[in-house]
């Protein structure tokens, strides 16, 4: 059985108790984990989510930048967490899983644990105020 | 390969005559390989007994620490070991996430702490920072992984023969778990000691004194116990005692543990002496 590094498990446990919506990713870029402040931006509960891969990722949850116009993957904060290795901070439109179109503030940073291992990444994001500060 | 608990208790040592049975020194366990190789696991003050039992021929010993809390170090200098003219001493250890293990070490073994420095030592001492996977040990199988403990801090798998020992002295698998266990791929040191033929396992506190110390990194016994069962652990010893616990209390904790559900594996207190044939 496969298990998640302790950094991972921390991880989970204390998004567990925030308000704030947080999304975890491993580090080949499965969705692991988000809390349930995440479920009400994201439109359904993980435990009928489930772990997904990136690649499933992008075809479920749709990302447009704040004006609507298309925004590569490469862009999304999580992913140049995940593969820049380096925080990243955004304003962008997502479609959850119940197909609402949100303004959302995403923050994102890597997961580094000791010993060189590249673990995953976190991000936290909320709804924004259309032209509220970003 | 042959095991022997020298050190049970945990955080301080606590000699008297209350705790006789159970023994008062700190954390230390001898895991002897077939081939005589010797692994000790932590060099909490339970090492200086074992020091007086060293072979005289011995060329090679290794101490794997699980982390550098007093309690699992404060015998490391009374190791005779480290005073034999070339006995070639591995020491091995996690490191923080800014310093080696030798500079981490280096703070307890030089004075104001202690009279002499590592480097002047007779002993052939090589220190090495524990790798976070599998490797080997005078052809012993090792696996060391971080788990749920203050600070830098792993636990050990040591296999031989298909036989694995599992040394899980500090450990709160349960922190922040909102009913434990959880699933598998979510319990801190699942995948260290699963199907353990023998793991010793912190079981510092009672259900009501865990309550009062969550986040202490250490477990309550029926935690222990569930963390047993859901690796499918084959046998399971009491260790990391609290130094408050008595003999008397230790042996009731034993007992309401095993009356309180049938156990799918064999459940044994944590006695300083006690040795284990795997
Ligand atoms: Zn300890
Ligand atoms: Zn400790």
């Amino acid at each position: 059985m496969a298990q998640q590094p302790i950094e991972l498990i921390l991880t989970r446990q204390w998004a567990s108790y925030l308000v704030v919506p947080v999304w975890v990713m491993g580090e080949n870029g499965h969705l692991v984990y988000y809390n349930e402040p995440a479920e009400a931006v994201l439109g359904r509960r993980f435990d009928e989510a489930g772990e997904m891969l990136a690649e499933e990722l992008a075809t479920i949850f749709q990302t447009t930048s704040e004006d609507g116009s298309r925004l590569d993957s490469e862009s999304l904060p999580i992913n140049i967490a995940l593969l820049e290795r380096r925080p990243a901070h955004l304003r962008l439109r997502i479609r959850g899983l119940d197909g609402e179109w949100r303004l959302v503030d995403a923050s994102a940073f890597p997961i580094e644990g000791q010993g060189g291992r590249h673990l995953g990444a976190v991000a936290i994001f909320w709804e924004a105020e259309p032209g509220g500060v970003g | 390969m042959d095991i022997t608990l020298w050190g049970t208790r945990g955080s301080l040592a606590a000699p008297g005559p209350e705790t006789a049975r159970y023994g008062g020194n700190t954390s230390c366990v001898e895991v002897r390989g077939a081939d005589g190789q010797l692994l000790i696991l932590d060099a909490g003050t339970g090492i200086r007994p074992l020091s007086a039992t060293l072979d005289p021929a011995l060329r090679r010993v290794d101490i794997l620490l699980t982390h550098l809390h007093m309690d699992h170090i404060q015998g490391l200098g009374f190791f005779a070991g480290l005073y034999k003219p070339g006995l070639e001493v591995h020491v091995w250890g996690p490191p923080s996430t800014t310093l080696h293990l030798r500079d981490r070490l280096a703070r307890y073994l030089s004075p104001p702490l202690f009279p002499v420095q590592m480097r002047d030592l007779p002993s052939r001492l090589t220190l090495h920072d524990v790798p976070l996977s599998d490797f080997e040990i005078e052809g012993m199988a090792v696996r060391a992984s971080l788990v749920c403990h203050p600070g830098p801090t792993v636990g050990y798998r040591i296999t031989e023969n298909g036989m694995a020992v599992v040394y899980l002295p500090d450990h709160e698998p349960a922190l922040g778990a909102r009913k434990f266990p959880e699933d598998a791929a979510w319990t801190s040191g699942f995948a260290l000691a699963e199907d353990a033929d023998l793991l010793i396992h912190d079981a510092q506190y009672t259900p009501e004194e865990y309550a009062e110390h969550v986040g202490w990194g250490h477990s309550s016994l029926p935690d222990a116990v569930a963390f047993a069962e859901k690796v499918a652990a084959k046998k399971m010893v009491t260790f990391h005692h609290d130094p408050q616990h008595d003999d008397a209390i230790l042996a009731r904790m034993v007992e309401d543990a095993r009356r309180a559900a049938k156990l799918p594996f064999t459940l044994v207190g944590g006695i300083e002496g006690a040795t284990f044939a795997l």
